[in-house]
């Protein structure tokens, strides 16, 4: 299954739906990096590549070592591309797994939801001169 | 002794689709005996551990999900076990292996101490040349 990715001016929104296999997660990164790195087309509002990715993770029910370690792959290389990555909507039963496993997004933020991620965003990217450290 | 009651399936374990599927299996019976949402994501998430160790190091098995009525201590308490066997290499160090952070492979060498936290009996018994039988149970509070 191919996660869809919604543009919303200078930021991208994947929300992933279902449970990805390996190659889910693979396709899921090559999209993400080829939109976060594109221009938009002459005439267009916006000016510059989209500088922020929003990944909705609400509908999923596990966050194994795996799915962890391609999701926080997927933000430093993003960060790389000059584009910010903020994870929202782990549950509260993944996030509980995930501590258990000892995982975290060292190169992700976190939001609570959608509107939180976006603000968090909006503020990262004002902000600036952040360094990752990834 | 428990008694091991049906439902129980049997399913393959060799690549990454099947360990979503074996994961939606677990879940799904899981969900029939009345654990939590909280419950039935750390289930969930032990089953994706161990199944992901076994394509990865064993070169994939079998999970076999039975549900079990009564412990021999508590009459009546109902769980959840998981029985993951694969014919791979075996684990030289069973000891080792349940580390936090120990790994040969390219993992993150969370695998099994994580699924061992996620759930409330985890067991390991492992030949070299032979292969490897994981069994982990969950008990309904």
């Amino acid at each position: 299954m191919r996660v869809p990715i919604l543009s919303l001016g200078e930021v991208l929104v994947a929300s992933i739906q279902d449970a990805l296999t390996d190659r889910g997660w693979r396709q899921l990164q090559a999209d993400l990096l080829a939109q976060a790195g594109r221009r938009p087309p002459p005439g267009s509002r916006r000016k510059t590549a989209p500088r922020g990715v929003v990944i909705d993770l609400s509908t999923m029910d596990v966050m194994d070592s795996y799915a962890t370690r391609s999701l926080d792959g997927i933000a430093r290389m993003l960060a790389l591309r000059g584009a910010e990555t903020v994870v929202v909507g782990i549950q509260p039963g993944v996030a509980f797994a995930m501590a258990q496993l000892g995982l975290g997004l060292a190169s992700a933020g976190t939001a609570v939801d959608l509107e939180a991620g976006l603000a968090l965003l909006a503020e990262q990217v004002r902000g600036d001169g952040r360094h990752h450290g990834a | 002794m428990a008694v091991t009651m049906a439902p129980e399936s049997r399913l393959p374990v060799r690549d990454d689709g099947e360990i979503v599927g074996a994961r939606r299996a677990a879940r799904a019976l899981a969900a029939t005996l009345g654990f939590s949402e909280t419950d039935l994501t750390m289930i969930a998430t032990a089953v994706s551990e161990i199944a992901r160790n076994m394509v990865e190091y064993g070169g994939g098995g079998e999970m076999t999900f039975a549900v079990i009525d009564g412990d021999g201590r508590v009459p009546g308490r109902r769980g959840l076990r998981i029985t993951a066997t694969d014919h791979g290499p075996g684990i030289p160090d069973v000891e080792r292996a349940m580390q936090d952070g120990y790994t040969t492979g390219r993992g993150l060498g969370l695998g099994l101490p994580g699924a061992r936290r996620l759930m409330d009996e985890f067991r390991v018994e492992s030949a070299v040349g032979v292969g490897t039988t994981v069994s982990m149970t969950k008990w309904v509070v």
